[in-house]
């Protein structure tokens, strides 16, 4: 009867549905509720502070660029920037992810190609992107171009390198069976390994999700005309914390909200990658 | 000439020897079983069968040529664990063969063609009892019913010859005479040639025409990987045809009691 009163492990403690979501809001909420007290503490001493602004702030700032027009073009600058920023990232990640999947399949199966490839890709892959963006500004120009391709070069050698390492995984069983039923080595890339490739080439493309922001936000914070980038920098002049803290916040969401659509696409196509685990 | 023959074939490793001296002769439709100690070079054996391996010395000949030096599709192969395909459903593993052969270009059919292969995958998943889950991925099938699938993908091809690595060592025993049923089922209605390792020496003796049992014949307690394991028992369990099989087998599937296979 004793073990009755004696408490689990802490390790085989599980949170109730509710305790979990109460459990997962907690961080946000005090969060939340520290930025409000000493924002609030801070205005109370000095009006003008500029560095924790009240939310009142942040509401006037946000309707002020994405509901008024501005003065001198006539624009909506939040919804514009939120369009040019998207535009580069997912033009600049689709590409990343092509290149990514049909060299990192074709390194992870074919022994040749990875001989040639694989040592040079390894070499390209540690050059850091941020120090070549001099060189694609000098050559694509300051226009789009370059920050799509910093975006790809950035992000395009991991994608690579993850696919080849994730094609090599395969059990070499489904490759020799493949071959008892007759596939040729076209059929097995098409028909065995690409298939089971995609799956994880989303996953490959949600941890480069990250990276992918921080090129993109780069570039634009050192040449842009619009941009979620191009715009926190362009206010960090004034101290505009009032537009800074919610472009962040929205950038967050951005990338949540992508991250969650590329899980659930993943999961909804592919039954048999997720399930089993 | 013996539709397999295997000549002085050595295998070894760098310095390990695992087979040497293998001198073996194969006739059409024979089942052999091998046994022999974990680690004896049993797989290794099939690998060579396989063509994922090949021999150090000596030769084997499939039909008077040398065996090809990968795989192919005149040989079929059922792993332990691995042999079904995850992203495809049953039906799709199946049909997967007719799609390798039918369209070389992109692997998969179409229409009228299409529908020829499902039928045909039908009869086959029909045969090894799993008809009703024929939209179900592998994951969602018993380890069993993962094999029964991998059998038939692999008699689908209609290889001549059919290598089985302790498919069987995985399930439960009690799943395993079923396995049994189907296997000689299968064989019985083909003229294939089946090769299969097992762990189990009262399965070798039922299910096979012939054993074979691995073993080192020399040893050299200095240098334990100096020699390597031959073919130490080549027992043939009766009569190798088919109809004296069909014979057996009817009595077996009327219930009637039957003396020993090897008193034919
Ligand atoms: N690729 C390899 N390289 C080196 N040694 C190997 C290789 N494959 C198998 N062996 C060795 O060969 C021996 C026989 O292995 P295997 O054929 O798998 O045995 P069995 O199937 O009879 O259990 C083992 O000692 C194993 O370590
Ligand atoms: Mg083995």
């Amino acid at each position: 009867m004793q073990h009755r009163w004696t408490m689990k492990r802490l390790i085989n403690i599980q949170p109730s549905p509710l305790a979990r979501i109460i459990l997962a809001a907690l961080p946000f909420i005090i969060t939340l509720l520290l930025y409000l007290w000493i924002s609030d503490m801070r205005l109370s001493s000095n009006p003008n502070d500029k560095l924790m602004p009240a939310f009142s702030s942040f509401a006037t700032a946000i309707s002020e660029l994405a509901f008024t027009p501005s003065k001198r073009t006539g624009e909506y600058l939040f919804w514009i920037d939120t369009v040019s920023s998207l535009q580069r990232l997912l033009l600049g990640v689709s590409i990343s992810a092509l290149i990514g999947l049909i060299v990192g399949l074709l390194n992870g199966a074919i022994p040749l190609l990875r001989a040639n490839l694989s040592p040079y890709i390894t070499v390209l892959s540690l050059i850091p992107p941020m120090a070549i963006l001099p060189i694609l500004f000098i050559i694509f120009g300051l226009e789009e171009l370059s920050k799509v391709i910093l975006i790809v070069i950035g992000i395009t050698p991991f994608i690579i390198r993850d696919l080849q390492g994730k094609t090599l995984e395969l059990p070499s069983e489904q490759l020799i069976k493949a071959q008892t039923l007759g596939a040729s080595t076209w059929q097995i890339l098409l028909r065995v390994i690409l298939p089971q490739m995609v799956p994880r080439l989303i996953e490959a493309i949600r941890l480069s999700l990250g990276p992918a922001w921080l090129f993109l936000i780069s570039a634009e914070a050192i040449a842009a005309q619009s941009g979620l980038g191009y715009r926190i920098f362009l206010v960090r002049r004034y101290l505009s914390m009032d537009v800074i803290l919610p472009y962040v916040v929205w950038i967050t969401l951005l990338a949540f909200i992508l991250d969650w659509l590329l899980r659930k696409l993943s999961q909804r196509v592919f039954p048999w990658f997720h399930d089993p685990r | 000439m013996s539709f397999i023959e295997i000549n002085n074939v050595c295998k070894h490793y760098d310095k390990t020897v695992v087979l040497e001296r293998v001198n073996a002769k194969v006739e059409h439709g024979e089942f052999i079983t091998l046994v022999g100690a974990s680690g004896c070079g049993k797989t290794t054996f099939l690998k060579m069968l396989l063509g994922t391996e090949v021999p150090s010395r000596g030769s084997i000949t499939l039909h008077n040529r040398p065996i090809a030096q990968e795989p192919g599709p005149d040989r079929g192969i059922v792993f332990q664990r691995y042999s079904v395909f995850p992203h495809l459903t049953a039906l799709q593993n199946l049909i997967l063969a007719h799609e390798f052969k039918h369209a070389r270009l992109i692997g998969k059919l179409f229409g009228q063609k299409r529908n020829e292969a499902i039928a045909q995958a039908y009869t086959m998943l029909t045969s090894v009892g799993l008809e009703h889950a024929d939209d179900r991925y592998p994951h969602q099938l018993s380890g069993g019913m993962q094999q029964r699938l991998a059998i038939a993908q692999a008699f689908m091809q209609q290889p001549e010859v059919l290598l089985l690595d302790e498919p069987f060592g995985a399930l439960d025993p009690g799943i395993r005479g079923d396995m049994h049923q189907l296997v000689l089922d299968i064989w019985g209605k083909t003229a294939i040639n089946i090769f299969m390792i097992t762990h189990d020496l009262k399965e070798g003796f039922y299910l096979g025409t012939r054993l074979w049992v691995f073993d080192k014949i020399r040893h050299d307690p200095q240098a334990p990987h100096a020699y390597g394991a031959t073919i130490t028992y080549d027992i043939p369990l009766g009569h190798t045809d088919r109809s004296t099989y069909k014979t057996i087998h009817r009595a077996l599937q009327r219930n009637k009691p039957v003396a020993t296979r090897n008193s034919q």
